[in-house]
């Protein structure tokens, strides 16, 4: 649907930008993810045709998009964009709407139905002729989205549609992004620095980190196989250094690191120096000399928790094993098997759930 | 302080202004009609050349903007006097435009008035659609907005603005008297304007008839933009008829 090459754009000498390789396929939702700053948005924005790459091609349906403003118009008019923060203009809510189908040159009667039909989609039917601007900060941006998806665009571009709304509205945002997707095949192609936003909505997901497009993968692939530490950090894994591979047989690998060894899956050859991921939702944790410590779990290591902290139901605890290892499990669970910071534990990190990657630093 | 006489001067100047205003005066109607004429004409004609030269100087990067900005700006203040010696010397029988004998006539007064009030409605349009969000902007062009298309709905968009702009523009116009003078000549009947007449009366000790003329013309300035106001409340009236009846 959409192809990026060799993609690069510069503001005022500085490169926001890098090198960017990308195709996004018709009908699926893809999603930027990142910090902000990264360039998620300014990606969005030279897609959307608002902006001209410094260098590189953007390619619509095998198309260049390249040419003068007529032709980028064109091209533009099979797409559309909601903002970050929407705006709307200071008229009512149904000709907000209506401006796409307004400057296509739609007639009335067709603009009116349409209106009618988007307005009724995103849930504020009731509203055609409210004035825009006394409208809440979710009902507006339900409004740029009414407005976006009435010119039926193969290709909708949203720029973290649920950033400043409340759950109950995020919510609401998502099931008609993937409503529209499911009912229209409209290709999404979304930016979000909420990575679990990016792991409900989307098919594919690719991380920007400093303008460069470093990762392209499923969700699975990118919480659970990140391309190298800084995405691991970004999408909440901590990094194991030190590692070296002192046997690996077909694929099955023992690694040291300091006086511990772990046994992983990866075809990295003995010798070779690595960093491990493990992500905290799957190390358990039990209490050291307990039953529930005795289990199959290759990896076990008996540590110290130095540090506790509260994440909404959960409990992200550091424990300090000879190196640190993150755990995250239930408030529950915490309560449960006593645990506290002080308390010595067993970490248990089955083979499969490390990650391995060489360490190139 | 002021003394007897001055007061007494006010006392009567009001009770007139009453008298001429209430019995309709011939006279006095002639001067405000042709007052409320020539000025709204001047408005109406600058407005048509400030608006697209503003937005055309707004949405346009070019060499010399910023001093071309600060020349409008520093056009506000032209004084009177100077615009009507200018347009004067254009227009007088032995200047450039001699041969449409604009001079003396409603018409010369109207050049005259236009020349003054296109600077500060043009440089206050440029305000205004600086005022607009650049995120309007992109969300029009977005939206698959040719060019002209979004420079119509932000000038739309900053019809507030520019209602001000008109309404200051019509002030200016109708409250001066150097180009009314110098242009008009202030001949009775023909291009006596309210300032003009406040003048000539001011000069010849008739203070009753010119404290009526003033409070005339802000009764005449007060209607305008009363009536200004309601056509642009209309137009936002009407759009929001357009919105009622797209609902299903």
């Amino acid at each position: 649907m959409i192809r990026i090459e060799n993609l690069t754009k510069k503001f005022s000498g500085s490169e926001t930008i890098k090198t960017t390789d990308l195709e996004i396929r018709a009908g699926e939702i893809f999603t930027f993810i990142g910090p902000s700053g990264s360039g998620k948005t300014t990606l969005l924005r030279l897609i959307d045709l608002l902006d001209r790459p410094t260098t590189g091609t953007i390619r619509f349906d095998g198309q260049d998009t390249g040419g003068n403003e007529d032709e980028r118009l064109a091209f533009r008019r099979r797409m559309a964009m909601v903002f970050q923060k929407p705006a709307v203009l200071n008229t009512s809510v149904a000709e907000n709407v209506s401006f796409g189908l307004k400057f296509r040159g739609v007639p009335d009667e067709e603009m009116q139905k349409r209106v009618s039909a988007a307005l009724g989609l995103v849930g504020l039917a009731d509203f055609a002729s409210r004035r825009a601007v006394t409208l809440s900060g979710g009902e507006m941006q339900r409004v740029a989205l009414a407005r976006a998806i009435v010119t039926e665009p193969e290709v909708l571009l949203l720029d973290e549609p649920t950033a400043n709304l409340d759950p109950v509205s995020s919510d609401l945002i998502e099931n008609l992004i993937r409503r529209i997707n499911r009912t229209f095949k409209t290709t999404i192609i979304m930016s979000t620095h909420d990575m679990l936003q990016g792991q409900r909505l989307a098919d594919r997901i690719g991380v920007v980190m400093n303008g460069r497009l470093v990762q392209v993968g499923t969700a699975e692939e990118i919480f659970y196989q990140p391309a190298g530490r800084e995405i691991a950090h970004f999408v909440g894994i901590d990094a194991i250094t030190g590692g070296v591979v002192t046997e690996n047989t077909g694929g099955h690998a023992l690694i040291r690191v300091k006086d511990l060894c772990f046994e992983a899956l990866t075809k990295l050859p003995a010798g070779q120096q690595v960093i491990m991921y493990i992500r905290p939702e799957e190390v358990t944790v039990s209490p050291a000399g307990s039953l529930s410590a005795r289990t199959s779990v290759r990896n076990q290591l008996t540590g110290r928790i130095t540090k506790m902290v509260p994440s909404g139901p959960f409990i992200r605890m550091n424990i300090d094993c000879g190196i640190p290892i993150t755990a995250l499990i239930t408030r529950r669970s915490c309560t449960e098997l006593g645990l506290g910071a002080g308390t010595m534990v067993v970490a248990g990190v089955k083979a499969t759930a490390v990650h391995v990657l060489p360490n190139e630093g | 302080m002021w003394g007897n006489k001055e007061l007494d001067e006010i006392t009567q100047g009001i009770a007139e202004a009453f008298n001429l205003i209430v019995t309709l005066n011939p006279d006095m109607l002639e001067i405000a009609a042709l007052s409320l004429y020539i000025s709204l004409a001047a408005t109406l004609l600058a407005t048509l050349i400030a608006i697209p030269v503003g937005a055309l100087i707004h949405f346009n990067e070019f060499r010399g903007k910023r001093l071309l900005l600060i020349a409008i700006q520093t056009l506000y203040s032209v004084p009177t006097v100077v615009v009507g010696l200018v347009i004067y010397l254009l227009i007088s029988k032995s200047g450039p435009l001699g041969m449409f004998g604009l001079l003396f006539t409603p018409s010369g007064m109207i050049l005259g008035q236009t020349v003054l009030i296109v600077p500060i409605i043009t440089g206050l349009v440029i305000s205004a659609l600086s005022g607009i969000d650049r995120s309007i902007n992109d969300t029009l062009v977005s939206l698959g907005a040719t060019h002209l298309q979004k420079v119509a709905e932000i000038i739309r968009e900053a019809r507030f603005a520019i209602l001000s702009a008109v309404v200051l523009g019509f002030g200016r116009a109708i409250a001066e008297v150097g180009v009314a003078m110098m242009i008009g000549g202030n001949i009775r009947g023909h291009t006596r304007v309210l300032t003009t007449a406040i003048t000539l009366e001011t000069g010849m000790g008739g203070f009753g008839m010119s404290i009526a003329l003033g409070i005339i013309l802000l009764i005449v300035a007060l209607i305008v933009v009363i009536a200004l106001n309601i056509i642009t409340a209309g137009l936002t009236d009407d759009m929001q008829k357009i919105a009622g009846g797209s609902r299903g």
